[in-house]
């Protein structure tokens, strides 16, 4: 009887677990499925979910129209560049804070987030004059700079509390065997924190694959990534929303395929602490 | 011997690719058919001159973020910028645009049409060459007109639209006498709001830069808005822009469209549209009393931000662009309905235009009607038309077509939202300085 009801229960929850899969996920789906219609089907009421006529066109015009590759490399560049940058720099940090905490340690933490707390519109004028007169607009060197600042704080936070969890007694012994600080950190540290490592870079890379407002303000033709590819197909006069949904397909597509396979990851890094 | 002429060789070189790269234009504009067209043509330009163009295509609040950015802090990062007839007057003014004077002899300015001239000239001196133009106008069913007896008048007033537009709907078979914009924006439903209040003899504001919309006036356009859009109009149509209502249009669940002329051209194209045979077109309405026809005028134009390094460059392609013989070489590639409207006064002297674009004449007069200069039958402090030529015009529209745009969902009265019209605006004005 106990089983029974067990198994109901299993299986309503798996109801209830895909349901709100299907409901989150179903924007992303629609814009797929909008991208194989003509416009005038894009627009029908009442929508037209699978039955109509599918058509490549608008993949075609939008390769046409646009250069995909080159902005497809340039949104590699600054996201990956970006999340290199970023590791540098929040590695030793985390690690100093999680293991050589001071009083000031939780009050520093904090600083950083706080600034992610400004509206990123209020600093654009100042941010947009010292790029202008370092020359670092439309660069990717200049994109990479902005992408690894705003990601700063969220990468040392996300490395901190996974470093805050590996215990420190493990550390002191290999210290009783004769470690030095090299060996310490080569073979007993880096071994433990590889994953959280891992999961970060690749929440960092989609947070730099997605961050739509510096990239376009920033950018105007020789580093601009798919998020001005994007945004060039939207329309004041005009119907455009199938050739949106193409570009949006073919601007997500390598993110979430990279998501697809690194889920596991993904998943640990996105529910860090959640459960603490 | 050959090493020195390797040297020499290699600095030549590199000289010349200096000199290649200098003749780049970056070119910032928005993804309208018009605009896709000439970036589709260009390769004519580049041929021509020997020019590279290279293009940036942004949605339109986008780019007028990242155009204002980069102009206001001479960033220099854009040629060419496309703008509209908001901005050309307030940037000329700061001195941020170059002035196109000489454009030369074969470009005939005084051909431009007289409103689009005006409207993006200050002081006699043109800022922006117009790409292309709208004015707004009624697009209706005649096939609906018919079988309900109307007959739509040459000039149109108020009180006719309305009863033709309840008379016409018929919501159980899903089909609605009037669209019209009512999402929140100051491009979006305040374009048509103003241009409407303004045909009734409304102004934002007094000669003392007060803001008029507990005057009396404003409540009476609202409410006339307000109810014709619920008695007549489509459901959820708070969230309705342009393109929402050019979808309804063309699928054939409007009676009546009032907007952009420039919509003329996609619901009479079979292709595009359900209803292409059957869609005849008339003045915007006036309220029978002034001969105010809400004085919507916009131009899609292109500027040179002074802080170009290509100043020169920039302007052989505006003359290429906005010329004569660019709308001949587009009519003979594309055909004579493509041709960007609303810009030069020789388009509408042509009789093959004429007769591939029925929307021509209508079109030319919505235009003519408009007087930017003077915006309503009220003495004015400001200049232009469906919107303020004010910087603060932005905000301050956005913030009142918020509160309309509630007003016709239903969550505010009429008078709620005229108020808090009132406050916003007066309060954004004080903190502007424009009461000393």
């Amino acid at each position: 009887m106990a089983r029974a009801v067990s198994t109901r229960r299993k299986v309503a929850v798996s109801i209830i677990a895909w349901a709100i899969g299907l409901i989150i996920f179903f924007p992303i789906l629609w814009t797929f499925l909008t991208s194989f219609k003509t416009e005038g089907t894009a627009i029908a009421v009442p929508p037209k979910f699978l039955f109509f006529d599918w058509t490549l066109e608008n993949y075609f015009t939008v390769q046409e129209r646009s250069d995909y590759f080159r902005h497809f490399s340039n949104s590699i560049i600054s996201a990956v560049g970006s999340t290199i940058v970023g590791l540098i720099i929040a590695v030793p940090a985390a690690w100093a804070m999680a293991f050589s905490p001071t009083k000031r340690t939780k009050d520093v933490l904090m600083w950083m987030l706080s600034t992610k707390m400004l509206p990123a519109v209020g600093v654009l004028v100042p941010i947009y004059l010292l790029f202008r007169d370092f020359r670092l607009l439309d660069t990717h060197i200049g994109l990479i700079i902005v992408l690894t600042m705003i990601n700063l704080p969220i990468i040392v936070w996300m490395l901190f509390t996974y470093f805050k969890e590996i215990p420190n007694d493990i550390l002191e012994a290999a210290r009783m065997d004769g470690a030095g600080l090299r060996e310490e950190i080569l073979y007993v540290l880096t071994p433990m924190a590889v994953p959280g490592i891992a999961s970060t870079l690749l929440l960092n890379i989609i947070l730099a694959w997605n961050e739509a407002f510096w990239t376009l303000n920033l950018t105007t033709t020789a580093a601009a990534p798919l998020t001005a590819f994007i945004a060039s197909y939207s329309s004041p006069e005009g119907l455009f929303w199938a050739k949106l949904s193409a570009a949006s397909t073919l601007a997500i597509a390598p993110i979430l395929i990279m998501g697809w396979f690194s889920q596991k990851q993904l998943v640990r890094g996105l529910t860090f602490g959640a459960v603490k | 011997m050959r090493l020195r002429s390797l040297v020499f060789g290699s600095v030549s070189l590199v000289a010349m690719a200096a000199t290649a790269q200098a003749q780049s234009l970056t070119i910032a504009t928005v993804n309208n058919g018009d605009m896709i067209r000439m970036q589709g043509l260009s390769d004519a330009f580049t041929e021509e001159t020997g020019i590279e163009l290279e293009w940036v295509t942004l949605e339109e609040n986008v780019l007028r973020q990242r155009v204002t950015t980069d102009i206001a802090t001479q960033g220099g990062q854009y040629d060419v910028m496309t703008i509209g007839a908001y901005e050309t007057p307030i940037w000329a003014g700061q001195g941020w645009l170059a002035p196109l004077d000489d454009m030369g002899a074969d470009y005939d300015t005084a051909d431009l049409l007289p409103a689009v001239r005006d409207a993006l000239s200050v002081d006699g001196t043109l800022y922006a060459a117009p790409f292309y133009g709208e004015s707004a106008m009624i697009m209706y069913r005649t096939d609906l007109f018919e079988q309900a007896g109307l007959e739509m008048p040459a000039e149109p007033t108020w009180d006719f639209i309305a009863d033709a537009a309840r008379q016409i709907t018929d919501k159980d078979n899903e089909l609605y006498g009037i669209c019209l914009r009512g999402k929140a924006g100051w491009g979006e439903n305040m374009a048509f709001i103003t241009a409407l209040a303004n045909s009734m003899g409304a102004a934002w504001f007094n000669m003392d830069w007060e803001p008029q919309f507990e005057a009396g006036i404003w409540g009476d356009a609202l409410q006339f808005y307000v109810d014709l859009m619920n008695d007549a109009g489509p459901p959820g149509a708070s969230s309705n822009g342009f393109n929402e209502n050019l979808a309804l249009f063309q699928q054939g669940k409007c009676g009546m469209w009032i907007d952009a002329t420039v919509a003329a051209s996609f619901v009479s194209n079979p292709e595009e549209s359900q209803v292409a045979d059957s869609v005849g077109y008339a003045l915007f309405p006036t309220n029978g009393e002034y001969d105010n026809h809400g004085n919507w005028l916009w131009v899609w134009s292109l500027a040179i931000p002074s802080s170009s390094d290509n100043v020169d460059a920039a302007k052989q392609f505006l003359n290429w662009a906005t010329s004569k013989s660019y709308i001949e070489m587009v009519a003979e590639e594309e055909g004579w309905a493509n041709v960007p409207p609303g810009t030069r006064t020789s388009l509408y002297e042509n009789p093959t235009y004429l007769e591939a674009a029925p929307f021509a004449d209508e079109t030319l007069a919505a235009m003519n009607a408009a007087t930017p200069e003077q915006p309503s039958v009220q003495e004015t402090p400001y200049t232009g038309g469906q919107f303020v030529a004010i910087p603060e015009f932005q905000g301050i529209g956005t913030a009142v077509g918020q509160a309309f745009s509630a007003a016709l969902a239903g969550q505010t009265t009429v008078e709620q939202a005229l108020q808090t019209a009132q406050q916003v605006t007066r309060m954004e004005m004080e903190r502007s300085g424009y009461y000393q």
